[in-house]
């Protein structure tokens, strides 16, 4: 049975002392109603545990979290999976910026748009591999410094049908990780020493695992998504600065 | 177009020259072996992990070369007969003032490889040390000395913010605290370690601050590259780094310390980034760090979370509701023209100690330039970031942590009697597991098996005698403090904190007086 929570009024260290309240009771299904900007929802949480969040999560949703799988119905606001380190963010609606930073595992699917410095320093070790998929469109700095894991850029479910697929700078000073957008993305767009590279079949299975999985979280067409070709963006070298000094 | 270069002749490719490279030419420092000594023993061979001596097999003799030698006197400290000297290289450029053989060195090495100058310890630039020109009062006549050994003498210091004022009800002939304080840190002496990662040093080196933050009473910083499994259990002694590349930063490691430190910036280089070079990346390291083997382990110049104060409170408090409110944070910046107002908003946010790195604060690799001519000294930053919270009203409402280049105990005391509530060692830890400053931490070689992780080279010093000679050091400078603090008259280290009628300056200007708010000597 699902344990409902309601956040109105709530401060956001109120609200996260209820909910890591009913993670120590056993909850296995939270329902948070009436989110209102609330910071930091289930940061640090480490237990297998299903969140329903009705409103606007705020700053933070999920940070250093490990475990918790959250299904924001609406959108949220910057900072989502900071440093995540396992678990699951479902986003119905769009995310604000820097959305998954440095984050080390899990997944983080949004339905729409991102804002700027989205899965900047991700990265992977042994089998963790965080994935974000976008189904909108990303701001500037897009896996920026990243280090590992894997960012998936549909562009297709955007409110800026005018905006280009992904903004400037995308993986600035990548030295990990793999970077796969739909239907390609202007060579502007890109950072230093990038190159934009066809995928293979081992992309192919790892795009289509993963957005089998986007799309049946989040109600799209997965023939449909499938339907256009993708691109990947990786890195040249995973030691980008190896031969920058003297000594 | 350029016409010349359209004119060049396209002839056939020159057999491959190697090319000539001017920074070899002239070494840093001279093997000088007394032959009369040598049994030829090559265990200088062996020690010297740069390759500068080695064995001629038809001469059947040792071979030196001196444009190798990094001036790490490993050899010379473990050569049985004492042959070995190591010293500056006699080898003399023409008198100049201006172009030293430091500036004209750099340049043949910049343009042999095009790459940027790289250096480790803190700045090595002789900008003046207001330390040095700062002494301490002693009682005489008037009031009485107190004898440390015969009289308690209190270094304990508490960490953490300060209630702005108590209230204590009276019941039953009995006061009682009503003000909620804490959580503090107990310090038993106002001395800690400052952050140096597992990766920049070596897990024995971790194991040994560890054991002697943890007999001191006191504690060390894991620096930015992990917690590795074996250090947990020194958890109450244990500061854990939370900086912008976030390796091997999960739940489990933010709640293995008793504080997290948000490392916005180091004194050694303000303003940008890490950067352990992948030869450094060994399978231990990849482990605590949660990065490939060989892969760089680069951190980026800001927390790309963090641009302004309002977002710096973001995280502080993104840290404290993930660990539940049990942990202090410490929020590092490098000493920089605008300290004081940095250091405003970073209490404003929320943190309970402000840590503030000098100019000559230390790494194991930062670039050169950075390192000698970027930030302030941390005398004038400490004395105008205290000034400037008590000025604002909100000194108690964080401590206040200095560090970069602190060298002996009576630095340590006078940057407390200049505001400050504790202070950082990085430098003088190494020292005393035996570094020489050679200045080659980031080669991962270090012949001292400090900054290294080769499984070989970090034999060379076990966490037994890291232990020992860390704690040791620290031992000394806590009765030298106590030694120090008895003869000004006073019995606990908090009736010096911020007391700069203890201090008076010798040969300094009006305007660095006012910033230091010391008198000279003779006022």
């Amino acid at each position: 049975m699902a344990f409902e929570i309601d956040a109105k009024d709530l401060h956001y260290r109120e609200l996260n002392k209820l909910i890591r309240k009913a993670v120590a009771e056993g909850h296995k299904h939270l329902i948070l109603k009436n989110v209102n900007g609330q910071r930091y929802i289930a940061a640090g949480v480490s237990a297998q545990i299903d969140i329903d969040i009705y409103g606007v999560p705020g700053l933070d949703l999920g940070a250093f979290m490990r475990g918790p799988r959250i299904r924001v119905h609406g959108n949220t606001q910057d900072g989502a999976g900071n440093t995540m380190d396992d678990g699951k963010i479902v986003v119905e609606g769009m995310a604000g910026d820097v959305v998954g930073y440095a984050m080390r595992g899990g997944k983080i699917f949004v339905a729409s748009d991102v804002g700027y410095r989205v899965g900047i320093h991700m990265k992977a070790y042994m089998d963790k591999v965080p994935v974000i998929v976008i189904g909108g469109k990303a701001g500037d700095f897009l896996g920026e410094y990243m280090a590992g894991g894997v960012i998936i850029l549909l562009g297709m479910y955007s409110r800026y049908p005018e905006r280009p697929i992904a903004g400037i700078f995308l993986g600035t000073g990548m030295h990990g990780g793999v970077i796969y957008v739909r239907e390609g993305l202007p060579e502007t767009q890109l950072g230093a020493a990038l190159q934009i590279e066809d995928i293979n079949e081992e992309d192919e299975k790892i795009l289509r695992g993963y957005l089998q999985e986007y799309c049946a979280d989040l109600n799209y067409d997965f023939n449909e998504v499938m339907a256009a070709k993708f691109v990947k963006i990786r890195p040249q070298t995973h030691r980008p600065y190896g031969k920058l000094y003297a000594y | 177009m350029n016409p010349q270069k359209e004119n060049v002749k396209t002839s056939a490719p020159k057999p491959r020259k190697k090319k000539i490279q001017f920074s070899k030419f002239y070494p840093d420092f001279l093997i000088e072996r007394d032959w009369d000594k040598c049994i030829k023993c090559k265990i200088c061979i062996r020690e010297c992990t740069y390759e500068a001596h080695g064995w001629d097999k038809k001469r059947e003799t040792l071979t030196e070369d001196h444009s190798k030698c990094v001036g790490c006197h490993r050899c010379e400290a473990m050569c049985p007969t004492g042959a070995i000297t190591i010293k500056r290289h006699p080898s003399a450029f023409r008198e100049h003032d201006t172009w030293k053989p430091w500036f004209i060195k750099n340049v043949y090495k910049q343009a042999d490889t095009g790459g940027v100058l790289l250096a480790a310890t803190g700045c090595a630039v002789p900008f003046r040390n207001y330390w040095d020109h700062l002494v301490l009062d002693a009682c005489q006549v008037t009031n009485p000395p107190i004898d440390p050994l015969r009289e308690p003498m209190e270094l304990r210091t508490y960490l953490g913010p300060k209630p702005d004022k108590l209230e204590v009800t009276l019941e039953d002939d009995k006061f009682h605290l009503q003000t909620k304080v804490g959580p503090w840190i107990k310090l038993e002496v106002p001395i800690m370690f400052a952050a140096m990662s597992y990766g920049a040093i070596s897990l024995h080196v971790h194991q040994g601050l560890a054991r002697a933050a943890k007999e001191l009473g006191t504690l060390y910083n894991t620096g930015e590259g992990g917690l590795h499994a074996s250090l947990y259990e020194y958890g109450s002694n244990t500061i854990v780094q939370c900086a912008s590349g976030r390796f091997g930063l999960h739940v489990d490691y933010l709640n293995a310390g008793v504080a997290i430190e948000i490392k916005i910036g180091q004194g050694a280089k303000p303003g940008i980034g890490g950067h352990l070079p992948g030869e450094k990346v060994t399978e231990e390291i990849s482990k605590t760090r949660m990065i490939p083997v060989g892969s760089d382990a680069i951190s980026p110049a800001p927390h790309h979370d963090i641009y302004s104060i309002e977002d710096l409170r973001g995280l502080i408090y993104a840290l404290k509701e993930a660990t539940e409110y049990k942990k202090l944070v410490f929020v590092k910046i490098a000493a920089v023209h605008n300290a004081p107002a940095i250091a405003s908003g970073i209490v404003r946010a929320g943190a309970d100690v402000v840590v503030l790195d000098g100019l000559r604060g230390g790494t194991g690799a930062a670039p050169t330039m950075f390192r000698d001519y970027v930030g302030i000294p941390i005398e004038l930053a400490l004395a105008a970031v205290d000034e400037r919270l008590r000025q604002e009203g909100i000194r108690n409402q964080a401590s206040l942590v200095v560090s970069g280049g602190i060298r002996c105990s009576a630095d340590v005391v006078k940057a407390i009697a200049l505001g400050a509530d504790a202070v950082y060692i990085g430098t003088p830890a190494l020292i005393a597991v035996g570094c020489t400053m050679c200045g080659r931490c980031f080669t991962g070689k270090c012949p001292w098996g400090i900054a290294t992780n080769n499984p070989d080279l970090i034999k060379r010093l076990d966490p037994d005698t890291a232990f020992e000679k860390i704690y040791n050091l620290v031992h000394g400078w806590a009765h030298e403090i106590q030694e120090l603090l008895g003869a000004m008259g006073l019995n606990s280290i908090e009736s010096l904190r911020g007391n700069r009628d203890k201090l008076r300056a010798v040969g300094l200007n009006e305007v660095e007086l006012r910033i230091l708010g010391v008198k000279h000597a003779g006022e």
